[in-house]
């Protein structure tokens, strides 16, 4: 990807794009990073990392913890000062005009970080009037999140007594109650189950539709496939990026075969000995192998898993999993 | 930025009326000490409880033993037989002195020789042993008097000698409540909102809403000058309730300009919010914070003169007492309700104060802001 965006002026406001997916220019950029580095002490967080965020798009950065994610979120909102390295939020320099980006944008923590011991209402109101958003406009926003996050008739509730799903609808709420022109979620979805998490993301859809810029930090896989943009980060650096469609058709080296078999244990040990694979690893109760080639494969594979006595239920090559991409980028780059 | 300062201290209101605890603590925990200071704390000694050992059984004891109790220093409670059971009764601690007359006291009083008593005092806390060491010996020598203006025939008045006559200024009944009491206003003042405004930041770093708080447009001032607002109206509730209380129930009577005391109240004020915010820069965890609090707090209860006076210290702590802020206020706050002097007189204090909470709330902001990036 090209940093276009350097030639421009960062102190330059630009309008809230209402573009829809795809149809943004290159030009349009709400988030442009170039070269980020954050060290504390000898530990580098952040290795020089570069990327762009498009406007109005869902943009993934993928990584597991610790690999710098939530570090390059609080460098871009001016919670950590850069050792190294420039970026740009909705134009604004993120050194210099943190104030500015902050006013524009909406933060949800990794922590749920709304008052506890505050009411739904009152937590709204708090953070709608810390952004100047006040009187019947508040009112009105307040409607909107209410209904959004489905909290209709628990406006007066203690937010400790609200369940899990509810509170990060709520805490997404109160970030989007100033209607910023983009927000950053860092893993906003952890610890919430399965049918929250799909009511989460559909909020997000409907925010992006909208025209909201969005930077979300996850490590669920499944997440990312609903980015159009993703990220790859480990050990602080991108090990990979582009939509999920590029990166697995272009990430990949080798093709993946899925085995269906019994004992999977001990097939994995056998196939891990076989020592020809790039990657053997256990996904759920299916073993996926890696390798350049993997179709010659199948017979020998086949052979030595039937002298083990395993029974091979079904063996396919199959498109690759965003983690299977992840897991062979990480082992190149530790290479 | 007005507007954004108000929206956190009335979101502060919020957190300090939902939590019930921390409200008893605020507005009971002062009159609580108030009246353990006014009542227990105190070193005025009146009816000690005292034991006698009459050996000698005669109107002249008997008229000794009355001398004793009418001068109200002494309660007799018990007669004992012979001194192991007073030397018991001494250790129990079921009374703390005793009065031994021996045999032939009467017949020495009536042949106006000089008769010898004992008297046993309980001398673990010196404060008290000291004041019945002089009350005892007070009633033996006025009732001393009494057998020479009998024998002589005269009135004590009548006769050559030097009488002095104290004068006790300010506190003219040495009332303990008198001097504990405005004591305790700057002691309440200090501790409570240390503590309150250190907690109130800390409790946001622990629950990591303060990151949160620092990705709205809301700058580190506005969020210290707000979350310190409600506790500054709580500080000051507190001080007029425990003038209230000490004023109407204790009978404290304030000689100086209640509006100059308040004034001096709130310069100090600057002081101890600022070592609470300074407190909630150092620490990481409500625990850690009420640590911290407590190894500042003794220290300077001590050095600064609260229960024991600065002059009776070696010289190197009264050298770092002056480094105790709360010592400035306990000097204006005694000075005004007592003495009823005013700025003339605590000029000095006044301007450490200045300096003090200049100072402090300098540093603790800037630690604050420096803490946040």
């Amino acid at each position: 990807m090209t940093f276009d965006g350097l030639r421009q002026a960062p102190s330059v406001k630009r309008q809230a794009s209402n573009v829809t997916w795809g149809s943004s220019t290159v030009n349009d950029y709400a988030v442009e990073v170039f070269n980020l580095i954050k060290k504390f002490g000898d530990f580098t967080a952040v290795n020089g990392v570069t990327f762009n965020i498009r406007r109005g798009e869902i943009f993934g950065f993928l990584g597991p913890n610790g690999a710098g994610k939530t570090t390059t979120i609080r460098m871009l909102l001016g919670l950590l000062r850069p050792t190294g390295g420039q970026a740009t939020v909705l134009g604004y320099d993120i050194v210099h005009q943190a104030e500015e980006i902050r006013k524009h944008i909406g933060y949800m923590s990794q922590r749920f970080s709304l008052y506890q011991d505050l009411t739904v209402s009152e937590n709204l109101d708090f953070y709608g009037r810390t952004y100047g958003v006040r009187g019947g406009r508040l009112q009105e926003r307040k409607r909107f999140v209410i209904e959004m996050a489905g909290l209709q008739g628990r406006e007066r509730e203690l937010t400790r007594n609200l369940s899990g799903g509810w509170k990060q609808r709520l805490a997404l709420g109160a970030a989007i109650l100033h209607e910023p022109e983009m927000l950053f979620l860092d893993e906003p979805t952890a610890g919430v189950d399965p049918i929250s998490r799909r009511a989460f993301w559909d909020l997000l859809y409907r925010l992006a539709e909208d025209g909201t810029t969005i930077f979300v930090t996850t490590h669920y896989m499944d997440e990312a496939e609903h980015c159009q943009d993703l990220a790859f980060i480990h050990n602080g650096r991108i090990i990979a990026q582009g939509s999920p469609e590029e990166i697995k058709l272009h990430k990949m080296q080798g093709q993946v075969l899925e085995i269906d078999c019994t004992q999977p244990d001990v097939a994995i040990t056998v196939l891990r000995q076989m020592g020809l694979f790039d990657e053997v690893a256990l996904y759920g109760a299916l073993i996926h192998v890696v390798a350049e080639g993997i179709a010659e494969h199948k017979p020998s594979i086949a052979q030595a898993l039937a002298e083990v006595g395993v029974q091979v239920r079904a063996m396919d090559i199959i498109a690759p999993s965003l983690e299977d991409v992840f897991i062979a980028n990480v082992r190149n780059n530790a290479d | 930025m007005i507007a954004r300062t108000l929206t956190i201290a009335r979101k502060e209101l919020l957190h300090i009326v939902r939590d019930r605890r921390t409200l008893a603590v605020m507005f009971f925990l002062p009159v609580m000490q108030l009246f353990l200071m006014g009542y227990a704390a105190t070193t005025d000694i009146e009816h000690l409880r005292t034991a006698v050992l009459d050996a000698d059984r005669t109107p002249q004891s008997r008229e000794l033993i009355e001398a004793y109790r009418a001068s109200n220093y002494f309660d007799i409670v018990g007669y004992v037989e012979n001194e192991e059971t007073l030397a018991r009764m001494v250790d129990d601690g079921e009374v703390r002195a005793g009065l031994l007359i021996p045999t032939g006291y009467g017949e020495d009083v009536a042949a106006g020789r000089t008769a010898d008593v004992a008297f046993v005092i309980d001398g673990s806390d010196p404060n008290v042993a000291n004041t019945v060491y002089a009350a005892s010996q007070q009633v033996g020598q006025a009732q001393g008097i009494r057998f020479i203006e009998r024998r002589l025939g005269v009135k004590a008045e009548d006769m050559p000698g030097v009488e002095v006559h104290p004068r006790v200024w300010y506190n003219p009944a040495m009332k303990s409540a008198n001097f504990m009491i405005p004591g305790l206003i700057a002691m309440v003042l200090f501790t409570l909102t240390i503590m309150l405004t250190a907690l109130a930041i800390v409790r946001e770093r622990e629950q990591g809403t303060i990151e949160q708080l620092m990705v709205t447009p809301i700058r580190p001032i506005e969020l210290i000058v707000g979350k310190v607002i409600p506790y500054v109206f709580v500080a000051f509730f507190d001080v007029l309730e425990v003038l209230a209380i000490g004023v109407f129930w204790f009978g404290v009577p304030i000689h100086g300009s209640l509006s100059l005391l308040l004034l001096l109240a709130a310069l100090f004020l600057m002081t101890s919010l600022g070592i609470g915010i300074f407190v909630s820069s150092v620490a990481n965890t409500q625990q850690e914070a009420m640590l911290v609090v407590w190894l500042m707090l003794l220290p300077s209860i001590f050095l600064a003169g609260f229960f024991f006076p600065i002059e009776a210290m070696p010289g190197f702590l009264q050298a770092l007492s002056y480094l105790v802020p709360l010592r400035y206020m306990l000097v204006i706050i005694r000075g005004i309700i007592l003495k009823g002097v005013g700025l003339e007189v605590l000029a000095t204090q006044v301007v450490a104060l200045v300096i003090f909470g200049a100072v402090i709330m300098v540093f603790a902001a800037t630690r604050f802001r420096k803490r946040l990036e």
